[in-house]
């Protein structure tokens, strides 16, 4: 499973860095979002990976390591909120620009 | 008094008050000139009171920690140099505004020119007067920044300019130099103070880190006291008004590298290292500014060369670091101050006079001006060491310490040699001083009548040319308690013998003296050939030289940024990750060896074939990102995995989150999608698709390496509190939910308010946003008329009280079971959302009356509130409460007031993705020219 996830961790920075380099700001975007599942991944694996033991007390349960989780969940959010300003952004320095390059040129 | 508050009183008033004639400048000249005597007559008089103290033998210091962490403290110290320099900054600087107030026009604001002079003399006092080296450094530059203002004071001459720059350049430069030679030197000393530096020689002379501590310092020295090849500055600084030439340039700036020398020679000299350097820079300094000196026809160019030339006998004296080489170090420094300074003025006088310098054109002023000829004829008589005058004295102790020096052996006579030669040619230069401007004949073309000055212009030039003859014929009854007192302290040993007299007998001091007196004749007697032979020699330009370099490197710097920082966001992207793959793969390969242990969890099949739906997922939207309807989905894909792994994992929080968060993603993606050009973009260069395939794919490995290695890593969580206490302390069995409500609420307050941000930026770019709809697709396909599909709208509707039961049971139980107030907010939102795509804007908008700026305030309230309302029961901010409650019908309930804090949380968000997705259907509404609802 460590190995699954780190090459999962691995292949999700690449795509997200090769499309973060992009000149438009679509596949930016996309980009973007990939790292941020790569990043959410990477700080929730640093609790360590444990099956069936969601940290929930019951009597007599073990549990994985909480901190992260709570980090992560607020990650999630706030990366939703970053890829949602990007969005309107690119929506606005197309309208200013008239062009969708990440420069806010229209060279390519 | 306390004599460590006299002490502490000295910069004090200085910094204190050298804005004082500046204010009181619109009170006219006489009130800025008032100010200025008054605040540098009070720092003299506070010197004077210390001076029997010093004067006795003792050493005064006065200690007040600043960052004694750092070892920088502001600790004074006043000792027989320390008031030597002191007397002569405050007593020459009183002089000197004497005379700049008859010298500087009346269309000059003098207030401005005396409080940048006192702010001058206010850094010069700290540096002599300082006992800690940081806070040394920190007045020295304090004196760079001040004179580079000083010698740029007629700032519309391009000649100031150039000068102020260079001068800053280099001494500033210097200043660097001297900076990281004080931490070496803090670092071997083991302290910043004085007291405990001069203490521990032996310690620093043997330490590994001597050699180039010791240049550092020397350079910064150097750099200052204007030491070949760091000279060129001073002729160039002479731009500066004659005043500060008179001040900076001859008495007090110039002498703050030959007093460091004098200061830490205690401590860091009597090395072969130092001889060498210091004596070599001091002895070739000398005879090559002496020699150029002769050639200046601007009477400021040849005391300009002449000073460097006395400031490298200065160093040379120090270099060769006898006990009684030390005393003619410190004697010559107060001579040549009186001298310099007078002559400085009295060159100023002419010039003010004549309207110009030239000596070719200035000549035979003797018989215009009587008074003023006969005191620079006798100061320069000092500067040719004319006996009965000071200058003599201290050259024929130099002459006398130059014969027979230890360190020179078989080469005993060279030493001399140059001395003699030096000593000719200050005679030379000297003379041409003196016959040139005030005999010759008569003046050529002068712009002005030149005649005698104001009465009190002359008054500092008497003053000091009766200095030189005080000191000249009856040294020990004027100088010598104070030479005593200086010398005492730059040796930090016992005095040697010595006798300061005019007749020692016939030596061979006095030999070499009238050789140079006669050589200077003879040498002034030639100076036809002499100067037709200079004039075929290859002309030297250094302030050329300097202004190319000085270009150069202006240019390389503004390429470089321009390389850096050209605007391309993709470069800066490309920059920031190859700097952080450097970085890492630094810390990766210079981190503690791990004891790695794969404690694998068990995959299984089901794992593989999430891992290959992620691969599918990104690997396939990152090929295809030109299709970008397919990559959204395919990105959706991914999302959708990463949620199955949380909930493999036993996040199921986790997994909730990254749901709802998915949905709103890709509906956000298209509302985007829809508006942004159809056009393929081009395809990348290869060079470029090369270097960013190759960023890629090191950052990809890379991270997958770490987390290899994190994963395989043992290692102890933090996290038992949170598991302990969540139930008796937090009130609820989910403890992530506990984390993020109560353990750690402050975090999230922060988070949520980053979200109301996002949602009040959204608003504002959106804000009278117009976009036109494209009419037909990537395809070229027209989209449809039928923006709200009948069935969609239909089946959406009652779908929204479902849903939003939904998400209020998600955020009920959420402190015990997966939930909480993120995850319903999330569902609310996209429950909301689905109406506004099913039903279109004009139908959602007015039955949603959503006050998005009222809500946002309300759920930051209701969280902060919460928080505050601890402070009521004398808890700390976001204490939490929770008790258990019988309520009719439902039975017991339990309530923490963390649920009023995770009810803040869901308004929140609810408010930023509706009004992120309003904002946009709005946009959509205009773009198609529909009515928008208000």
């Amino acid at each position: 499973m460590e190995v699954l996830l780190s090459i999962a961790i691995g292949v999700l920075t690449s795509c997200g860095v090769f499309l973060v380099l992009r000149s438009r700001t679509f596949p930016v975007l996309l980009g973007l979002t990939l790292l941020s599942y790569a990043v959410n991944l990477f700080l929730f694996a640093s609790g360590r990976l444990r099956l069936d033991a969601p940290p929930l007390i019951r009597a007599g349960a073990s549990y994985t390591d909480p901190l992260p989780q709570a980090l992560v969940l607020t990650a999630i959010v706030i990366g939703f909120g970053m890829t949602a300003y990007l969005a309107i952004l690119a929506l606005r320095a197309l309208s200013e620009s008239g062009a969708d390059h990440v420069d806010a040129t229209k060279e390519p | 008094m306390n004599s460590s508050l006299l002490l502490a009183a000295i910069p004090a008033t200085a910094f204190g008050a050298f804005l004082l004639p500046l204010l009181l400048q619109r009170f006219g000249r006489g009130a800025a000139a008032l100010a200025a005597t008054a605040v540098i007559g009070s720092c003299l008089m506070l010197v004077t009171q210390l001076a029997p103290a010093v004067l006795a033998g003792n050493t005064l210091l006065a200690h007040l920690p600043w960052l004694p962490a750092y070892g920088l403290n502001l600790s004074l110290r006043m000792d027989g140099l320390g008031l030597l320099f002191a007397l002569l900054i405050c007593g020459i600087g009183l002089l000197v505004v004497l005379y700049a107030f008859y010298y500087l026009s009346d269309s000059d604001r003098l207030g401005r020119f005396y409080s940048i002079l006192l702010l001058f003399m206010a850094a010069m006092l700290g540096v002599v007067l300082s006992e800690n080296l940081l806070l040394l450094l920190v007045f020295w530059e304090i004196t760079s920044l001040s004179s580079f203002l000083l010698v740029a004071y007629n700032s519309d001459k391009y000649e100031s300019r150039i000068g102020a720059r260079m001068a800053l350049a280099v001494t500033g430069g210097g200043g660097l130099a001297l900076l990281a030679g004080i931490l070496l030197l803090g670092h071997i000393a083991g302290s910043y103070e004085l007291s405990l530096i001069l203490a521990a020689g032996a310690q620093i002379r043997a330490h590994t880190l001597y050699a180039p501590m010791l240049i550092l310092v020397l350079l910064g020295a150097f750099t200052k006291s204007a030491q070949f090849p760091f000279h060129f500055w001073l002729p160039n600084a002479m731009s500066a008004p004659t005043p500060v030439s008179a001040y900076l340039h001859s008495a007090t700036m110039v002498k703050a590298g030959v007093f460091l020398l004098a200061r830490l020679h205690p401590a860091l000299g009597s090395t072969d290292l130092w001889f060498w350097l210091v004596s070599g820079t001091g002895a070739l300094t000398l005879v090559y500014s002496a020699s150029i000196a002769l050639f200046r026809h601007d009477v400021k160019g040849l005391l300009a060369y002449s000073t460097i030339s006395h400031l490298g006998l200065i160093t040379l004296l120090f270099g060769l670091d006898t006990r009684l080489s030390i005393v003619a170090g410190v004697f010559h420094i107060i001579n040549h101050a009186i001298f310099k300074a007078s002559l400085f003025m009295a060159a100023g006088v002419i010039d003010h006079e004549c309207g110009t310098r030239d000596m070719r054109r200035v000549n035979g002023m003797f018989r215009r001006m009587p008074i003023t000829a006969s005191l620079a004829i006798i100061a320069a008589g000092s500067m040719a060491g004319v006996p009965l005058l000071n200058g003599f004295l201290s050259k024929e102790m130099f002459f006398g310490e130059t014969v027979g020096h230890p360190q020179f052996e078989s080469l005993s006579w060279l030493l001399p040699v140059v001395a003699t030669i030096a000593g000719m040619l200050a005679v030379a230069y000297s003379l041409r001083f003196v016959h040139d401007v005030f005999f010759n004949g008569e003046p050529i073309d002068l712009p002005r009548q030149p005649h005698e000055p104001p009465r009190w212009m002359r008054a500092p030039i008497e003053l000091l040319v009766l200095l030189c003859l005080l000191v000249g014929v009856l040294p020990e009854w004027t100088v010598a308690p104070l030479l005593d007192a200086a010398a005492a302290a730059a040796l930090q040993a016992p005095l040697p013998a010595f006798e300061l007299a005019l007749w020692h007998g016939f030596n061979k001091p006095l030999a070499m003296s009238l050789l140079a007196l006669a050589g200077g004749v003879l040498i002034y007697a030639l100076r036809g050939p002499l100067f037709a032979w200079q004039e075929q020699l290859p002309r030297m330009h250094p302030r050329t030289a300097f202004e190319r370099a000085y270009r150069l490197l202006a240019a390389s710097a503004r390429t470089a940024v321009a390389t850096v920082d050209n605007g391309s966001l993709q470069r800066y992207c490309a920059l920031l990750f190859a700097f952080v793959l450097v970085l890492a793969t630094w810390a990766f390969f210079s981190g503690p060896e791990a004891t790695i242990r794969l404690a694998a969890q068990p995959a299984g099949e089901a794992a593989y074939i999430a891992l290959f739906a992620l691969l599918l997922g990104s690997i396939g939207a990152t090929l295809l990102y030109r299709q970008r309807l397919l990559a959204v989905i395919l990105v959706g894909v991914v999302g959708l995995v990463v949620a199955l792994i949380f909930v493999r994992l036993s996040a199921p929080d986790l997994a909730l989150t990254q749901l709802a968060v998915e949905t709103g993603t890709i509906v956000l993606m298209l509302l985007v999608l829809y508006y942004l050009p159809t056009g393929k973009a081009p395809r990348s260069s290869a060079s470029r698709l090369v270097r960013d395939l190759l960023l890629a794919i090191f950052a990809g490995g890379g991270l997958m390496l770490v987390s290899l290695r994190m994963l395989a890593t043992p290692f102890e969580t933090i996290s038992g509190f949170y598991l302990q206490e969540s139930v008796p302390g937090g009130g609820g069995t989910n403890v992530v939910n506990v984390i993020l409500v109560d353990f750690r609420g402050f975090d999230t307050l922060g988070e949520i308010t980053v979200l109301a941000i996002v949602a009040l930026a959204s608003h504002a770019l959106l804000d009278r946003l117009t976009m036109t709809a494209p009419r037909l697709d990537a395809d070229g396909r027209p989209w449809s008329e039928e923006a709200h599909p009948l069935f969609l709208s239909m089946l959406m509707r009652p779908l929204l009280p479902l849903t939003l039961t939904v998400s209020v049971y998600i955020f009920l139980r959420g402190h015990n079971v997966p939930g909480g107030g993120f995850v319903a907010g999330l569902i609310t939102s996209v429950a909301l959302m689905v109406q506004y795509l099913a039903n279109g804007n004009a139908f959602a908008q007015p039955r949603l009356p959503l006050n998005a700026a009222g809500l946002l305030s309300l759920g930051l309230l209701l969280v902060s509130g919460v928080g505050m309302a601890s402070w009521l029961f004398g808890r700390p901010f976001l204490t939490s409460a929770h008790g258990h409650f019988q309520l009719p019908l439902i039975g017991e309930i339990e309530l923490a007031s963390a649920m009023i804090f995770d009810l803040g949380v869901y308004l929140v968000v609810v408010t930023v993705v509706v009004t992120v997705l309003s904002g946009l259907g709005q946009l959509s509404a205009r773009a198609h020219n529909q009515p928008v609802a208000n």
